[in-house]
């Protein structure tokens, strides 16, 4: 059985803080707001203060708790790597099972099933309208990202899409004899609001002659739910996916999307040995396509004589993971783009699970930081490798002002690439 | 819990929005890099110098006890309020107010961190020295309240050698300022220099006026491997006595180096027993040579090895030993102690036999690392509370390391100040004349004992 830690099996991490305060030059809340209880810091402080008892889940200390993007920002800094992240997030499933969902994920329901209600809302058309919002598995963590009456009129959103990603694809994908087996996790992002980039990951496998194996019946990561303290729900998330991706022998489970990444690669690793294994298996797409020799073709394409000023973001559940290497590999080894670093490439752009939904100005604010950066870098088009990523970010520029277009790397790479029929 | 009447006063005075007294709040405020814990009973966040001049004059009139803070990064408890009454915050008071390129001279509000001051004048091809490692997180307000210091000081002095003058909230509640943007300047006492390393308890600094250097062109970091901790102090009084004063001079002893070993896989060899990190900064050309006459006087006094960097990435490299040092540390023993004394440059080796001597008599790993160029030790003493009879063994060994220093004309902290940390031990280093004097000040200044009480003297 999945099973996520309860607060008090993190109380060791807990008093591994030293409270030097190095966290307050990392954590980007607290960037948007100097006071202590939005740095890792100060939340250490509160979870130990409540299982010492010394306090409860009083409405401030929810809000405190409350205002973090689990981006794990803070933990990649820390001298002693206290696991921030988790230990919110541990506490905001204390804090759920207390108070119920309300303080994080309002208007999820955290009951799983009924997952063919997916492929009902394909059918109506493309705007993110409340109806069709509706419509979306309960489970996904797209509700808990964009409850409807939280959002904020003012927020840029990609339309949902018609069809379905998944829906447009086979399960099995036949590639050329010789070559790995993947599965490709492809998270809610990629299957509702942009398919393009799912497209875009099953060009660039056939090409290198891979076999992809896409699961039906995979669900939501559950990373969203973590972030709304929603424990059962991550562990029911958890069994399914491991169910769907354990169906077929695969040599890799690969994801084109930071925050799965971290779902499936870091929060189940610790959920038991079936869920470790899986973790193992899991690599980023950039991680497999550098290792499986597509740098070097690539660089035997023509390289056509205007080429297009590309910066790359790190996501935040990438660069903590110590991914930042291969994206930009894979990046600059196109022929279309002239790579330029950005400033602060590395800083997190504000979206955060659920976070931006209920603290949209802070979330603003960082956002606007990195929109800074963008336009100082001179790019037209700012690259990623996360579909919530390439949402907030989006966001930022057109509240800034800007023109940069936000894109997944794998959609530079499709343009890149040769045509070659999809289906096998 | 203080008067609701009080807490209205406060808001009226700073906003509703800036003052908490909620239990989060409180826990937020009530520690600093100490580890130790006071509650306070209400975290005012101020900004301006106005404001706080208010909020003390209504202290003074209730009685209510203040503590001035920045970041809390501190190592000996200077912030914490340890009697409740209020926490004042620097938060707020961030910007960097001027930055005078003519003058080579800035003004900051003191909530500002310190790299992004650094940052900030960097850009245009200036320079503040002053590096505490905590720079990317303390307080200019902090750093001049505890005059930090750090590696560059060898070469660049510390905090107060950089502040022209100040604008003060006096414990009161009077604002006064204190020198001024001038190099020179002799009218009246020389207040800067009380106020820089007065750890909050003589006013609070709601303003820094900050001289500038044109930012050095580059620098050069080599990292030598001694077969003893005698030859890098060798090494460093014949730099010294070379008439090179590099930017930089850490030392890591043998112990420091066996955490590392253990706790990392960073390459050292087994014959090195003590680590050299020196850094010149200055015109390209004169580096090398810098760097090359520096390798050649050192070169008979037991050198292991010799490390260069020439990309300020492999500098980065280098750096990256003395930065593992601290981490390593806690993997081999979970709860630490970390002095600062300092002694005479020549002293060091002297200091580190006699610490060695004291950690062999208590049974208890010490290991020193820090500022060899300035005879700064960081003297770790490594112990797991859980056992018992360790924290009194540590504690006693603490005092044996102090009296130590002492004895050979050093001081109890070179940096981190004295705060609660140290107060116990002042009657070991300061004369009964001398604290008078000084508390004789404190009490002219602040005759209801308002401002950061209990700090510095036990009994003030
Ligand atoms: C990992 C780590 C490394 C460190 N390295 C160094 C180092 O290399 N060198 C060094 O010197 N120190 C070092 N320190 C100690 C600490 O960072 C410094 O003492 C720093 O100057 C404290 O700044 P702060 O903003 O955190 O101040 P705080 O800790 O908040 O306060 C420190 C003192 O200053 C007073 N104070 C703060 N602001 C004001 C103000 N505006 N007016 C009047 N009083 C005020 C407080 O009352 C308190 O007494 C280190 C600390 C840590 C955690
Ligand atoms: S979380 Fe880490 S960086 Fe932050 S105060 Fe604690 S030990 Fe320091
Ligand atoms: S996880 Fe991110 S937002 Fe949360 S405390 Fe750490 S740095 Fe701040």
């Amino acid at each position: 059985m999945a099973k996520l830690k309860d607060l008090e099996e993190l109380r060791e991490e807990i008093e591994q803080c030293v409270k030097c305060g190095a966290c307050r030059a990392h954590c980007p809340v607290f960037g948007a707001e100097h006071r202590e209880g939005r740095v890792a810091r100060g939340k250490i402080a509160l979870s130990k203060a409540v299982l010492d008892g010394a306090v409860g889940f009083d409405a401030k200390v929810v809000e405190d708790l409350s205002q973090c993007l689990l981006c794990g920002s803070c933990w990649a800094q820390c001298p002693n790597k206290v696991p921030t992240e988790e230990i919110v997030a541990a506490a905001r499933r204390r804090i759920a099972e207390e108070q119920g969902l309300s303080s994080f994920g309002k208007g999820v329901a955290a009951v799983i099933g009924r997952p063919k209600l997916m492929n009902l809302l394909a059918k109506t058309g493309g705007a993110l309208s409340s109806l069709l919002f509706e419509k979306l598995p309960e489970n996904s963590g797209l509700r808990l990202r964009f409850p409807a009456p939280y959002l904020d009129a003012g927020r840029t959103l990609p339309p949902l899409t018609s069809k379905p990603f998944r829906e447009r694809v086979p399960e099995v994908i036949e590639g050329a004899p010789g070559q790995p087996t993947v599965a490709f996790f492809t998270g809610c992002g990629i299957n509702y609001m942009y398919p393009a980039i799912g497209e875009a990951f099953v060009k660039a496998l056939q090409f290198l002659g891979v076999t992809i194996i896409i699961p039906k019946d995979q669900a939501c990561c559950g990373l969203p739910a973590v972030s709304a303290g929603a424990g059962k729900t991550v562990e029911q998330l958890a069994e399914q996916n491991l169910e769907a991706l354990n169906r077929r022998p695969v040599d890799f489970v690969v994801t084109a999307c930071a925050s799965c990444n971290a779902g499936l690669g870091k929060i189940y690793a610790d959920m038991g040995p079936e869920f470790a294994e899986l973790a193992k298996k899991t690599q980023d797409i950039f991680v497999f396509l550098a290792s499986h020799g597509l740098p070097e073709k690539l660089a035997a394409l023509p390289k056509p004589t205007r080429r297009v000023k590309v910066t790359y973001h790190d996501p935040c559940h990438l660069r903590t993971r110590g991914i930042t290497k291969e994206p930009r590999e894979i990046l600059r080894a196109l022929p279309q783009v002239e790579f330029v670093e950005m400033e602060a490439a590395g800083t997190c752009c504000g979206l955060g699970g659920t976070y931006s939904v209920y603290h949209y100005e802070n979330s603003k604010k960082i956002g606007a930081k990195k929109a800074g950066f963008v336009a100082a870098s001179g790019a037209e088009l700012v690259a990623t490798d996360c579909p919530g990523c390439i949402m907030q970010l989006q966001d930022s520029i057109n509240h800034a002002g800007g023109t940069q277009r936000v894109v997944h790397i794998l959609e530079l790479l499709a343009e890149a690439l040769p045509e070659r029929p999809l289906s096998p | 819990m203080l008067d609701p009447r009080i807490i209205n006063e406060l808001k009226g005075i700073v906003g509703a929005g800036n003052v908490a007294t909620d239990m989060a709040a409180l826990i937020c405020y009530s520690y600093d890099a100490t580890q130790q814990q006071f509650l306070p009973e209400v975290v005012v966040h101020p900004a301006s110098a106005e404001e706080i001049s208010r909020i003390l004059r209504l202290a003074n009139r209730e009685l209510i006890p203040v503590f001035p803070r920045g970041a809390g990064s501190g190592f000996s408890g200077g912030s914490l309020p340890t009697k409740g009454g209020i926490v004042l915050t620097t938060e707020r008071m961030d910007r960097i107010l001027a930055i005078d390129q003519e003058n080579l001279v800035a003004t900051v509000e003191p909530g500002v961190v310190t790299e992004q001051f650094q940052q900030a004048v960097e850009k245009v091809g200036l320079f503040y020295p002053p590096d505490p490692a905590s720079l990317k997180f303390s307080t200019l307000g902090g750093n001049v309240a505890e005059c930090a210091g750090g590696p560059r000081c060898v070469k660049y002095g510390v905090t107060k050698d950089y502040i022209l003058g100040l604008e003060v909230v006096t414990p009161t509640g009077d604002i006064i300022v204190t020198g001024g943007p001038t190099m020179k300047g002799v009218v009246g006492y020389d207040l800067t220099k009380l106020l820089c390393g007065s750890e909050g308890t003589l006013g609070i600094i709601t303003r820094i006026v900050i001289k500038l250097l044109p930012l050095p062109e580059a620098k050069k970091t080599m990292l030598v491997l001694f077969d003893s901790i005698d030859g890098a102090a060798k090494g460093v009084s014949a730099i010294v006595g070379a008439k090179i004063i590099p930017t930089t001079l850490e030392f890591m002893d043998g112990r420091t180096l066996d955490c590392v070993r253990q706790a990392t896989g960073l390459q050292v060899p087994d014959a090195a027993r003590a680590v050299l990190i020196i850094e010149v900064d200055g015109d390209r050309e004169f580096l090398d040579k810098q760097a090359n006459r520096i390798a050649e006087i050192i070169a008979p006094l037991g050198v292991v090895e010799t490390r260069i960097a020439t990309t300020p990435e492999e500098s980065e490299a280098l750096w990256a030993i003395r930065r593992a040092v601290s981490p390593s540390l806690r993997k081999v023993n979970p709860d630490k102690f970390n002095e600062d004394i300092c002694v005479p440059r020549s002293k060091v080796p002297e200091m580190i036999r006699k610490v060695d001597a004291i950690s062999a008599k208590y049974g208890i790993p010490i290991v020193n690392f820090g500022h060899a160029g300035d005879g700064n030790i960081h003297v770790n003493v490594m112990i797991d509370k859980k056992v018992p009879g360790e924290l009194a063994k540590a504690e006693q060994a603490i005092e044996e390391v102090f009296k130590g220093a002492l004895e050979l004309g050093g001081t109890m902290s070179g940096e981190h100040g004295v705060g609660i940390a140290k107060a116990p031990y002042i009657p070991l280093e300061i004369t009964p004349q001398t604290a008078t004097y000084m508390k004789a000040l404190k009490k002219a200044l602040d005759p209801n004992n308002i401002l950061n009480p209990g700090k510095i003297f036990l009994d003030s």
